[in-house]
């Protein structure tokens, strides 16, 4: 088997508590889907016939229990359960894991919806034997307004810094503005060997990664390392100009001392392959370098490598905010089609959807609503003459008549009372909307 | 007859009256050292049946391996084996019948040392006057056996023909050659077969791109940034995952150049070994041949192979079908990965150094010397002769789009050795310095040409006019059967967005498809003609270039 995938649904949304703190992230519907529904998607489209899913208990109940949660897939599912309350970062999932992992992983974010070609992030963990692939976008402005926040927020989030060199494909630098103190500081060591680097600071990292098995078991031995996107692909880029992993002195030396506590030691025994010989007899026939100009070999002798492949056009999104939450909402129904009106959804002739909009099964809309731009969920009541323009309303939803919603987002289970006029609000599941309100900007949530 | 020499004499005239029924299949087992083919010939006799042209030759030609083998099989157990039957002949016979079934399907190492080896239920031996009389009886259910074993081999039965096709081939090796297709891509029926072909294997088929050069439209023009991979699923599972890095690498241009090519196959293929299990009811020697052959179509699909690698998949073919059946899986796979080790030790590495002893005594004290391209081989020799403080400089000459020769240059300054490095176009400006050509070959053809990288003819032609030897270094094992006298017939298209240069941000061919009076070539080969090669140095030593079809003879007859 060529690689296994491990999908991270464990993350607690800890940027939208307001929609998260009722429904856990991984189900947060998304054009009438599961959020945790695109990535399993993508991972079937691909290929693949069996997916590690790593989960809190929480969801995995959901998943089991509740009809409205239908995933769909066809693939197998190995849901992993993990505490909630354990904190564990996306590194130490992995190592919880580590003995079903066979052999290389493709690690995936439950909030990523892309339609990116998987094909261009394994072709290069392939063909350049590296140690570490993964995929990055570069990021689109968010342009719908958010509800909830008055004005455009500043971006509070710091910027990443990602190196790449010349061919756009090798990773070289990555830093987070957190991390930096007083500015970016590049080894010299780098700039001699690569001495063209490009730093881009407006990529979306989609926390997709291909990882040879080698990390993992790695991982299983270093409990220090905690996160993947945090701490751990940092520490692998920045390993691959390290002095160590170059030299082969300290190789031989290392295969003699088995009980090293080192970590760097750890990490080098377990690249190394059988037949390593005739792969390096192949590289030494080979008339092939990945740069010119210096006199050194191939990759400059350095045994681990990381690559990037970074997306130009096409949908590529973390739902981690409620900003990129609506955003996808709005993309979301170019990624899958079936038709924007359900089937079953009971829809009255006398009303007027717009054809960028989804309305979910078992729907009742009744007559002369206006229905534009918006994603209707499971079992809503959408009762008459109302308009709902630019508006998420999820599951189970009762709108009562002559409401007017516009660019909001109305959890699971909420009551609009009657001629409610709601502008970019966030109503929180199983609230009530008091009849005649009139709400613009606001954030009514329950604190559970 | 080889019949004979099995079946006691008393029986036999009765054997050939009796089964010589139109409507049963009469399956000796025979000693053979081709699995299958002997029952087919024995078979088709016994039926009466017309044989085919086909099967009329190949009778003729295995009699002629039977006589050639009974002297060398003297010394072997077969007659050791015949005494036994003889005496014991009349009790196994339901015992052979009974054994047949399990016979069959490993006919290779299955001779008549079944009744022997096979645990005697029957007493030992009932007097040899009840033979014939049982024997009307015993041959019927004889008979009834062999049907249901033949009825059981039909499913094994397609490994099995291959096999049978095969290993004729590689018997009759002197009289009839088999020699590869060649690629007709303008040929709708052909690339229809083709098509077939690859569906049936599982493989995607690699659309052409591109407007073809009508004189070359006959061949496939692939594009590197549509790789196969595309139409693959992604934990692959149809194949192999080191095949498909291999052939990700190989189209990528990571691993180029034959020698190269080779070794990384080998590799790969030592990778696919390691993790095979044989399936129930199956046999090594046939399924993982069988397994082999979608990879090498999906290799074949990323880059046309070469001469190298289809000589080393000859080889492992070879001996993977002549695994003894009884051998258990655990040896066979060490017995074939210590082969698979031993060959690129012989054939490649140290082949290296047998040439590098010879081209190193062409070298004198002074030598202006030209290389072309990076040849792993040349690059081998120039630096062995440096380290044997042969005084020389060398002259890099590099052509566009693949600009190999910086590589070479790198490898050759790195070891110190004072290089001049100048593109093709300046050839006949540097030649008059130079005392000696030194060129790799891709392929060595049966007719003495030399296949090589594009502009390797060009050089030899103009060192031809100057009066500069022109000696060429290729080990043994790229030594091909085909035959060729021009570089159109066969040959590789690379991709021809590769010809496009950005200067200052500029890229005047970007939009090449869109004028359609203007297509882009990018030939990968040529061939040279013997004329302009003076020496061709291998490992068997310094030979003109016209012996290369004895060394091939010599090859196949050592075989």
């Amino acid at each position: 088997m060529e690689l296994q995938a491990v999908l991270m649904a464990a993350g607690g949304g800890s940027r939208m508590m307001d929609l998260t703190y009722n429904t856990p992230k991984p189900l947060l519907p998304v054009g009438n889907k599961p959020l945790i529904w695109y990535p399993l998607n993508l991972l079937e489209r691909v290929g693949f016939e069996e997916v590690i899913v790593i989960t809190t208990k929480e969801v995995q109940k959901m998943i089991s229990t509740d009809p409205k949660v239908k995933l769909d897939v066809k693939m197998k599912l190995d849901l992993v359960c993990i505490q909630e309350d354990a904190d564990m970062g996306t590194a130490d999932a992995l190592r919880h894991i580590q003995q079903k992992v066979k052999t290389d992983v493709l690690v995936v974010s439950c909030d990523l919806i892309t339609d990116a070609a998987l094909h261009e992030v394994v072709d290069l963990f392939r063909a350049h034997n590296a140690t570490l692939s993964m995929l990055m976008s570069k990021a689109h402005e968010f342009t719908e307004t958010v509800p909830g926040q008055k004005g455009k927020k500043k971006t509070g989030e710091q910027r990443d810094f990602v190196g790449v060199d010349d061919t756009g494909k090798r990773l070289l630098f990555m830093a987070n503005e957190a991390d930096l103190d007083e500015g970016v500081v590049i080894r010299k060591s780098i700039m001699r060997k690569h001495p063209r680097m490009h730093i881009k600071t407006g990529l979306v990292d989609a926390h997709l990664y291909c990882l040879k098995k080698s990390v993992v078991d790695f991982l299983a031995d270093n409990k220090s390392i905690s996160s993947i996107r945090g701490e751990l692909v940092p520490y692998l880029v920045r390993k691959q100009f390290s002095k160590s992993t170059n030299s082969p002195k300290v190789i031989d030396e290392t295969h003699q001392n088995l009980k090293k506590n080192d970590s760097n030691v750890n990490l080098e025994i377990q690249i190394s392959s059988r037949d390593e010989e005739l792969l390096h007899l192949t590289q030494e026939r080979s008339c092939w370098n990945d740069h010119r100009g210096d006199m050194s070999d191939a990759y400059h002798g350095g045994r681990l490598r990381c690559y990037v492949h970074i997306m130009d056009e096409g949908i590529c999104y973390r739902v981690n905010t409620l900003a990129a939450y609506i955003e996808a909402n709005r993309l979301a129904p170019k990624l899958f089609d079936e038709p924007a009106v359900h089937p079953s959804a009971v829809v009255s002739e006398r009303c007027l959807i717009g054809a960028d909009s989804i309305i979910g099964a078992s729907c009742q809309i009744s007559d002369k609503t206006s229905i534009k731009r918006s994603t209707i969920g499971v079992s809503t009541t959408v009762r008459e003459k109302v308009k709902v323009t630019n508006s998420i309303i999820m599951h189970g939803v009762t709108i009562e008549e002559g409401c007017n919603i516009q660019g909001s987002v109305i959890c699971s289970n909420a009551v609009i009372g009657r001629g409610a006029d709601i502008k970019y609000c966030l109503v929180g599941s199983a609230q009530r909307i008091e009849p005649d309100g009139e709400h613009t900007t606001m954030s009514k949530a329950c604190s559970a | 007859m080889k019949r004979e020499s099995i079946v006691p004499a008393a029986c036999a005239a009765v054997t050939y009256t009796v089964l010589c029924h139109p409507h049963h299949h009469t399956v000796f087992i025979v000693l053979t050292d081709g699995p299958g083919n002997k029952d087919d010939i024995t078979r088709s006799k016994n039926e009466g049946k017309e044989l085919s042209k086909e099967e009329k030759q190949r009778l003729r030609k295995q009699k002629k391996q039977q006589k050639k083998q009974k002297e060398r099989k003297n010394e072997k157990s077969e007659t050791e084996k015949e005494k036994t039957p003889v005496s014991l002949l009349p009790p196994p016979r339901p015992v052979a019948t009974q054994k047949a079934p399990s016979a069959l399907p490993a006919p290779a190492s299955a001779p008549i040392p079944v009744p022997a080896s096979a645990p005697f239920h029957s007493s030992p031996a009932p007097s040899p006057a009840d033979k014939p009389a049982k024997s009307k009886a015993e041959l019927k259910a004889e008979r009834r056996a062999r049907q249901e074993t033949d009825r059981a081999a039909k499913q094994p039965g397609s490994s099995s023909s291959g096999i049978k096709t095969k290993v004729p081939l590689s018997e009759l090796n002197p009289v009839v050659k088999r020699l590869p297709e060649h690629v007709q891509v303008d040929d709708p029926a052909v690339v229809k077969r083709l098509a077939k072909k690859l569906e049936r294997q599982q493989i995607p088929l690699r659309s052409d791109y591109g407007y073809k050069v009508s004189l070359f439209s006959h061949l496939h023009q692939y594009s590197r940034k549509a790789p196969l991979t595309q139409q693959l699923s992604i934990p692959s599972t149809v194949i192999h995952p080191s095949i498909v890095r291999l052939g990700l690498q190989y189209s990528q241009g990571i691993v180029a150049g034959s020698n190269a090519r080779s070794v990384a196959l080998l590799h790969a293929f030592k990778q696919v070994i390691r993790d095979y299990t044989t399936p129930p009811n199956e046999e090594l020697s046939r399924d993982l041949v069988n397994k082999l052959k979608p990879y090498i179509s999906f290799l074949n699909q990323c880059r046309p192979l070469s001469a190298s690698m289809g000589n080393a998949i000859k080889y492992i073919k070879k001996e993977i079908s002549n695994i003894p059946s009884q051998c258990k899986e655990e040896e066979a796979k060490t017995k074939l990965l210590t082969c698979i080790d031993r060959y690129i030790e012989e054939k490649i590495v140290l082949a290296a150094k047998a040439i590098s002893k010879y081209a190193i005594e062409k070298i004198s004290d002074g030598d202006v010397i030209l290389v072309y391209g990076c040849s792993s081989l040349v690059n081998n020799i120039l630096c062995e002769a440096f380290e044997k403080s042969r005084k020389f400089r060398v002259i890099v000459v590099d052509s566009r789009p693949r600009l190999e020769g910086r590589e070479a240059l790198r490898r050759l300054v790195q070891r110190g050795i004072s290089c001049t490095y100048v593109l093709i176009s300046a050839l006949s400006y540097i030649l008059p310095e130079v005392s000696k050509v030194f060129l790799g070959a891709h392929a060595l053809l049966a007719n003495g040409y030399v296949m090589s990288r594009v502009g390797t003819s060009q050089i030899a032609l103009v060192a031809r006019t100057f009066n500069v030897p022109v000696l060429v270094c290729c080990e043994t094992y790229k030594f091909c059967e085909k035959v060729q006298t021009d570089s159109f017939v066969s040959n590789e298209l690379d991709d021809p967005d590769d010809l496009m240069v950005t200067r200052k941000g500029k890229t005047q061919l970007e939009n090449w498809q869109d004028v359609s009076s203007l297509g882009l070539l990018n030939l990968v080969y040529d061939v040279t003609p013997p004329d302009f090669v003076d020496l061709v140095i291998t490992d068997l030593g310094m030979i003109p270039c016209t012996s290369v079809p004895v060394v091939l003879r010599v090859k196949n007859l050592d075989q």
